[in-house]
């Protein structure tokens, strides 16, 4: 069924810390191995072991440059998946039901054997988070290891998304951000965890941690504060002969 | 967007499909049946062939074809699925008023028929044109000049083929009346399309790279590193780059064929009758390739949010 839940008891998402993500790809990877063999895989590549490898996969990061208004320069990563949105367009626009978002915990999913490959709903997601299968010609996408965090065959400590599992800066933290006293949803509170282009008007469930200010002066650094006087010099803890030599110098 | 072959000739052929049984449907239904009964059927014949032909080139669309008939589910909320109930609805009238002109049956219920036609078919180019004037990512295809677009020049393309069809298959007396309606369509049609390209230049719509990261406003954002080193869907679906080159030129060869040639040979055709039979052919395929160049268009020059991403520096992808 296409018909959004009006509203789910849980809301399971990400929220991504901007501030320590890497850019490792490491979630990338982790997601690409686990959702190969997993309920909604496999995702296999064209050409995989060839010159041009091309195949869907789940999470993209991207690299940026960044200088912020206070002219304050920094790198930037950052991990793009589903954000399992809440009013999510890919799933109404979807004309065979394959596309559909759970009543109980709100995780948007894509049925591999309903799907008829037409890509609307690829169209209709502004986030890029929807990939054509070039084997299986069906569309893939996060399913929030919708296979792992279940799993009870599966160690407690695994029942993770394995991107959240595999972040080596534990940048990636899952949970329920219905619930205003988990885990994540005090991360996101504390640290102004945004929603992503709330004005497109999806409701995004994920949130993204934006990166701590920069400490781009010596002194917020633990470095000597009089590093940051141009040259270092210190006249008043200088000796009387440098200070000579300075003021000799300086005219 | 890129322009896919299969979906630029499934909205060129069943448009151009829809309009003429929109015009015959209207000439039918308000008594023009007389004038030839033979045309009447070769005409509901080519617009029924346009719109099969179309419906089967837009299968090729699909990853997976051959689970189409699934597509028919979902019409509470999906405007593609709208599309399709409505396209395989729109065959009851076709068969309806072929039967009714075959079989002889009684002028009322052969109007009846083709009036429906017009609703009919005028509601499956609605929902064509509402799947794609209801993607909030693609702003050129979210706004108002879409639908009116969809319509004018199906408008336009289905009266030059049923217009051009009854001067070359049945050789239709000359009635300076039907070119100049003709020629109101097309005209229309290019106003429609002028309108709507000056909207998308004015309106290029997007969205700010800074808040596509959660960053401050204002901050400068440049890419440094792609997240893959291939191409993926995402690029070759939504990262087409050649037509905003070409784009200026390819719009004015567009209304060039759209109105400019087709009225050069509809007053060649006024002023020497016996020209009447290559200028109606050549206002039909004129128009046609037209269409098929402003669909083209349509996709070629319509930017995906996700863009936002891979070259956040500005419009280049």
């Amino acid at each position: 069924m296409t018909a959004l839940p009006a509203a789910t008891p849980k809301k399971l998402g990400l929220v991504i810390d901007l501030d320590t993500c890497v850019g490792c790809h490491a979630c990338a990877v982790a997601c690409k191995q686990w959702n190969d063999i997993g309920e909604w895989g496999p995702l296999p590549d064209v050409d995989g072991s060839g010159p041009r490898p091309e195949g869907a996969w789940l999470n993209r990061v991207h690299s940026y440059d960044v200088t912020t208004p206070d002219g304050t320069g920094m790198t930037l990563h950052f991990p793009r998946s589903c954000l399992h949105c809440e009013d999510a367009a890919c799933v109404t626009v979807c004309p065979t039901g394959a596309s559909h978002k759970r009543a109980d915990d709100g995780i948007v999913l894509v049925d591999p054997d309903t799907c008829i490959g037409c890509k609307l709903c690829a169209w209709a997601c502004p986030y890029g988070a929807r990939e054509l299968d070039p084997v299986q010609k069906t569309m893939k996408k996060c399913t929030l290891c919708a296979d792992r965090i279940y799993n009870v065959d599966l160690a407690p400590e695994d029942r993770q998304p394995a991107c959240v599992q595999a972040c080596p800066t534990r940048a990636r933290h899952f949970g329920d951000l219905a619930d205003p006293e988990s885990a994540v949803s005090r991360l996101v509170a504390e640290r102004d965890g945004q929603a992503l282009l709330p004005e497109l008007g999806y409701r995004p469930v994920n949130r993204y941690l934006p990166p701590r200010p920069r400490r781009n002066k010596a002194g917020d650094t633990g470095a000597p504060a009089r590093l940051e006087d141009g040259h270092g010099f210190d006249a008043d803890r200088a000796s009387p002969l440098l200070r000579w030599l300075d003021r000799v110098l300086t005219r | 967007m890129h322009p896919a072959a299969s979906v630029i000739a499934f909205t060129t052929l069943s448009g151009a499909g829809y309009g003429l049984l929109v015009w015959l449907g209207l000439l039918v239904g308000f008594g023009q049946a007389g004038r030839s009964p033979a045309l009447v059927l070769t005409a509901l014949l080519l617009g029924a062939a346009l719109v099969a032909a179309g419906l089967l080139a837009s299968l090729a669309h699909l990853g997976r074809p051959e689970r189409a008939w699934r597509a028919f589910s979902q019409w509470r909320s999906s405007w593609l699925s709208r599309e399709g109930v409505a396209a395989l609805a729109g065959f009851v009238p076709i068969l309806g008023l072929g039967w009714a002109v075959l079989a002889g049956a009684g002028p009322a219920l052969r109007d009846a028929f083709a009036l429906a036609l017009v609703p009919a078919s005028l509601l499956t180019l609605v929902c064509t044109a509402r799947i794609y004037d209801t993607l909030r990512p693609i702003p050129a295809w979210h706004n108002r000049w879409v639908l009116p677009g969809f319509l004018a020049l199906a408008a336009a393309s289905g009266g030059a083929l049923l217009w051009a069809l009854g001067v070359l298959a049945f050789a239709l007396p000359p009635h300076r009346g039907d070119g100049v309606v003709l020629l109101v369509l097309l005209a229309l049609a290019a106003a429609v399309k002028w309108a709507y390209w000056r909207h998308i230049d004015r309106h290029p719509g997007g969205v700010d790279p800074a808040a596509a990261l959660a960053l401050p406003a204002g901050s400068a954002v440049r890419s440094f590193e792609a997240p893959h080193t291939e191409a993926n869907f995402l690029l070759r679906e939504m990262g087409f780059a050649l037509a905003r080159k070409h784009g200026a030129r390819l719009r004015r060869l567009c209304l060039v064929l759209l109105v400019v040639l087709p009225a050069l040979a509809l007053a060649l055709a006024w002023a020497w009758p016996w020209l009447r039979p290559p200028a109606a052919a050549l206002v039909a395929g004129s128009v046609l390739v037209a269409c098929a160049l402003e669909r083209w268009l349509f996709f070629a020059q319509a930017r995906h949010l996700v863009m936002t991403w891979y070259a956040p520096q500005g419009p280049g992808v």
